[in-house]
């Protein structure tokens, strides 16, 4: 079995606060084979950019990653400190943010940035940079690359601005892409090519992807794998496609069907009580006991691990280990 | 009762109790404002009635006993027998009284322009705006020295002496109103295109209404920033006018004109009626500066 | 969903809405540029009846929110005219308007800008009582507040508190609890859940859907996401860079669109229901709306266009149980 491109093991993040340490993060483990793409879905506050950023080394001060092993194509980068971060962050990760207008510099060129970053990380001259800047630009498609790309981000559309950007992720040719909500800022006409895009340039640049997300749609159309983040915890991981039609964890079941359909005539929509817990405010036992409508007793006081069951991996009390449903009482 | 025990236990006090500097500034910026009020008891005489003076008393030494008549000042006396340290805490709450009137004249002024001027957009904001900027181009003092001339030869002048403490506040309230406006403008038209007020309109009310009922309130913050650096500012400022002569008379002095009168008698060593009262305003003009400062920072969401 | 009613209790005929977006004059005098024009809403017409619930959707620069904003008049028309129950929308406050006002109501996107931070909640949801329902007392409107929070999944101590303590979800319900209180029939609800996440969504879906069966309200609601919309509505009205390009009932929408822009905004909507279905490729980005392409405003990104879509803006014209514009289709050159 080939080294997964990244594997998180037993994250905590937390944030030091005047009442004592929130956790923000407690415990997510998960890898990312090389090609596979890696959708984190979750609403807000369960974690899922959070977990982008403590992999890049980005966290926002105070937060601070407490524990836990990141560990970036066989090498281990939790201990990294600057220099070495920021070399490796823009070399072996590209990353792809919400909003174009803030990922790109207003004050310079397209060409003048994507070739910096080339020749930051890759030696070559300044002529070879430019060539395969242009080349990029047109992978991602952008009509008369050679053109445009002395062009400010500003006379760039909203769509063709977060080309830029993937083409920026992909200039120094990176093992991993980090694309945290790219396209929730883009009309739905422009999500889909935009998707497209990433998916395309990634799987043939051989670049794995981990698409952050709260969007289930943008997950369906473009990940292999999805993990579903609960409280800062992942709640279930597993294939796409078995993951929307055949929930395990109570909580993604009741996610998926609060989606409404594009297909069907529904009187109502699945409704889950309540609302994520707040970090001050974190239930003991399993976060989402709650909210839970099969919580039992033991719920209620043990946290449940993430254990396989078939193709996904759950964590919940429902399941036990090897398959099937768990001995409940 | 739970009001104060929900600003006791919340993050803004929370700084505050942290900060040593916040805590010692805005004691001693109580305490003064307590001698001020309480000046009456708190002094020893009434060194602004001179039936109550003694002029044998005149320059007696700090803590020692006068050569002639044998009372003992703890901060001196000056050349009339005034006592220092009375004169101080008149000063004090000539100098307090003046400072917070011209914040309120000016905070008022400002915020109504300025409130005015954002909501309603258009030609009544540019001319608005215009007045402010062209004021903006005078020094402060310069503006406050205008008035001030343009009263007195407007006043009859038995009055003067009366009217000079009003003058002063109207001067330096003119002069520095335009900052107030300038901010309340500035939080009003980001207001203004929220949706509550949308809401608002949506109802029926009247511009008036949405303007001071829902816009008003969410302005108030850095107006309160804006107010405590202004009186810091202000306590300095009519300090400088009635160190100048054109401030607060010798009859109702503040502390500058106390400053200004203490001045003669440095140089021939009778330096406790210039120190003490200088030192006074110093430490006034700092704690308030200070606490200012300090909640500026306290109340910035983005520094957290 | 209810069966509506037949009287259209609102009529919107040939809305328009221009914005002046020229620059200062001195920059034009020194630049010797023209004045520029946004035509924002160009031509609508639409009817509601009453107790159904009318669909707008579009993405950005499609108007929405500008039709939301005159229907309510909160902004004037350039042109054409809104009669809600025959009488003519206006902005002013007149003792008529104030009577009309009493029967409409918004729901606004952000549940954070759309309640006033400094206002209690109870206040929030009185204001509307104490500005247009004067007969009631103080009492009444009291326990009426008590009421509507009561009817939105909330609790009384809850009216003392301030918006801040409440998640995106509470808000949301507290802005509806607002636009309830002095009993509306019609509320323009302008992308009421976009902000909130999917299972917060779900129970304000829910919840609206269940208010308008109690009480037989009449909603315009406005969205960018299609399967919200066809959850909600009982007709769609799509719209593109201002105008209105198909209308139709929920169901004939998402089986047989007939608009190109339909077809292509309906196949770039992600399928999470992963059937496989068959999609073409969207094509192009939705073009500056201060200078619009001639003709038919789609016709840069349409698959069918022909000489005459790039000079001639197409007519509304009924098909089946809907309307559209569009020369392609009006020529039987699609499906």
């Amino acid at each position: 079995m080939t080294t997964p491109v990244l594997s998180v093991r037993d994250l905590v993040v937390e944030f030091p606060t005047r009442h004592g340490p929130l956790t923000a993060i407690s415990g997510v483990s998960f890898d990312l084979a090389a090609g596979e793409i890696l959708g984190v879905v979750g609403e807000s506050g369960a974690g899922k950019s959070l977990t982008g950023s403590a992999i890049i080394g980005l966290l926002d001060p105070p937060g601070r990653v407490v524990s836990g092993e990141i560990w970036l194509q066989g090498v281990r980068i939790d201990q990294l400190r600057g220099e070495d971060m920021r070399v490796l962050r823009g070399r072996q990760v590209g990353m792809v943010f919400q909003d174009p207008l803030t990922s790109l510099n207003p004050l310079y060129t397209i060409a003048q940035q994507l070739i910096e970053t080339i020749r930051a990380h890759l030696k070559v001259s300044a002529s070879d940079a430019r060539k395969r800047a242009i080349k990029l630009l047109d992978d991602v498609g952008i009509p008369a690359a050679s053109r445009r790309i002395d062009d400010y981000p500003h006379q760039f559309s909203g769509g063709m601005r977060q080309r830029v950007v993937i083409a920026l992720a992909l200039s120094a040719e990176p093992a991993l892409v980090i694309a945290d909500e790219p396209t929730t800022a883009l009309d739905v006409s422009v999500q889909a090519q935009i998707i497209e895009v990433l998916k395309e340039q990634c799987t043939q640049r051989g670049a794995s992807i981990m698409l952050i997300t709260h969007d289930m749609g943008v997950i369906a159309e473009a990940a292999d794998r999805v993990a579903v983040m609960y409280a800062g915890r992942i709640a279930e991981i597993g294939p796409v496609k078995d993951i929307i039609q055949n929930a395990l964890h109570p909580y993604t079941a009741g996610l998926m069907g609060s989606i409404p359909s594009l297909t069907q005539e529904e009187n109502r929509l699945v409704q889950i009580p309540g609302a994520m817990p707040r970090l001050a405010d974190m239930p003991s036992g399993c976060a989402f006991h709650p909210r839970c409508e099969r919580v039992f007793e033991h719920c209620k006081r043990h946290r449940p691990e993430l254990i396989s069951v078939g193709t996904h991996e759950v964590s919940c009390w429902l399941y036990k280990e090897a398959g099937g449903e768990a001995t409940t009482p | 009762m739970s009001q104060v025990v929900t600003f006791l236990t919340s993050e803004f006090f929370y700084k505050f109790r942290r900060s040593p500097v916040a805590v010692v500034a805005f004691i001693v910026a109580l305490l003064m404002a307590i001698a001020a009020i309480f000046a009456p008891l708190l002094a020893t005489q009434n060194p602004f009635d001179p039936g109550s003076l003694n002029l044998m008393n005149g320059f007696s030494i700090p803590g020692e006993p006068n050569q002639f008549t044998g009372e003992t000042f703890v901060l001196g006396t000056d050349d009339q027998g005034r006592d220092v340290y009375s004169t101080i805490l008149y000063g004090l709450r000539i100098s307090l009284f003046v400072g917070f009137s011209a914040v309120m004249f000016a905070m008022i002024l400002g915020a109504t322009l300025g409130l005015v001027a954002g909501y309603t957009g258009g030609r009544i904001d540019s001319i608005i705006m215009r007045i402010a900027d062209i004021q903006l181009t005078f020094p402060a003092i310069l503006v406050a020295l205008l008035i001030f001339g343009i009263a007195k030869g407007i006043t009859p002048p038995s009055y003067r002496d009366e009217v000079a403490i009003w003058v002063l506040i109207i001067a330096i309230g003119l002069s520095d109103w335009v900052q107030f406006a300038r901010v309340v403008r500035g939080a009003t038209l980001v207001e203004r295109n929220k949706e509550y007020v949308q809401a608002a309109r949506l109802i029926g009310r009247k511009p008036m209404g949405i303007m001071i009922k829902h816009i008003l309130p969410n302005t108030l913050g850095p107006v309160l920033v804006i107010a405590t650096i202004s009186l810091a500012l202000a306590i300095i400022a009519e300090a400088t006018l009635s160190f100048l002569g054109v401030g607060a008379p010798p009859t109702q002095p503040s502390l500058g004109t106390l400053i200004r009168v203490g001045q003669g008698f440095l140089f021939s060593g009778e330096y406790w009626i210039l120190l003490y009262p200088a030192a006074t305003l110093l430490v006034l003009a700092l704690s308030v500066n200070l606490l200012g400062d300090w909640l500026r920072d306290a109340l910035n969401p983005k520094l957290k | 969903m209810n069966a509506p009613d037949t009287k259209p209790l609102i009529q919107v005929s040939q809305l328009t809405r221009e914005f002046d977006v020229s620059k200062p004059w001195l920059n034009r005098l020194l630049e010797r540029e023209p004045k520029q024009f946004l035509r924002a809403v160009d031509n609508v017409h639409f009817t509601i009846n009453k107790g159904e619930t009318l669909a707008l959707v579009g993405e950005s620069g499609s108007g929405k929110s500008t039709i939301a904003k005159m229907l309510v008049g909160l902004l004037e028309p350039s042109v054409g005219s809104i009669v809600f129950d025959g009488q003519a929308m206006r902005t002013d406050t007149s003792a008529d308007m104030q009577a009309l006002r009493k029967r409409f109501q918004m729901i606004f996107q952000s549940p954070y800008a759309s309640l006033n931070p400094r206002w209690k909640v109870g206040k929030v949801i009185a204001e509307p009582m104490t500005m247009l329902a004067v007969e009631l007392s103080a009492r009444q409107i009291q326990r009426r507040v008590d009421e509507l929070l009561a009817l939105v999944g909330l609790s009384a101590p809850d009216a003392d508190k301030f918006p801040h303590e409440f998640s995106g979800g509470q808000r949301q319900r507290i802005a509806i609890a607002r636009a309830l209180s002095a009993s509306p029939e019609f509320i323009v609800c302008d992308e009421p859940t976009s902000a909130l996440d999917v299972s917060v969504q779900a129970q304000i879906l829910n919840l609206m859907r269940d208010l308008q069966d109690k009480l037989g309200l009449t909603y315009l609601f406005i969205s960018h996401d299609l399967s919200v919309v066809r959850h909600m509505a009982n007709r769609i009205g799509v719209l593109y860079l201002g105008a209105l390009v198909e209308i139709a009932d929920s169901k004939t929408l998402f089986t047989h669109p007939v608009h190109p822009y339909t077809r292509m905004l309906l196949d770039a909507v992600p399928d999470l229901s992963m059937s496989g279905r068959e999609r073409k490729r969207v094509e192009g980005e939705i073009p500056n709306p201060i200078n619009p392409p001639a003709g038919c405003t789609f016709h840069p990104r349409c698959p069918f266009a022909n000489s005459r879509c790039k000079s001639e803006v197409p007519q509304l014209k009924t098909y089946g149980t809907g309307v559209a514009s569009c020369h392609a289709v009006e020529e039987g050159r699609i499906d």
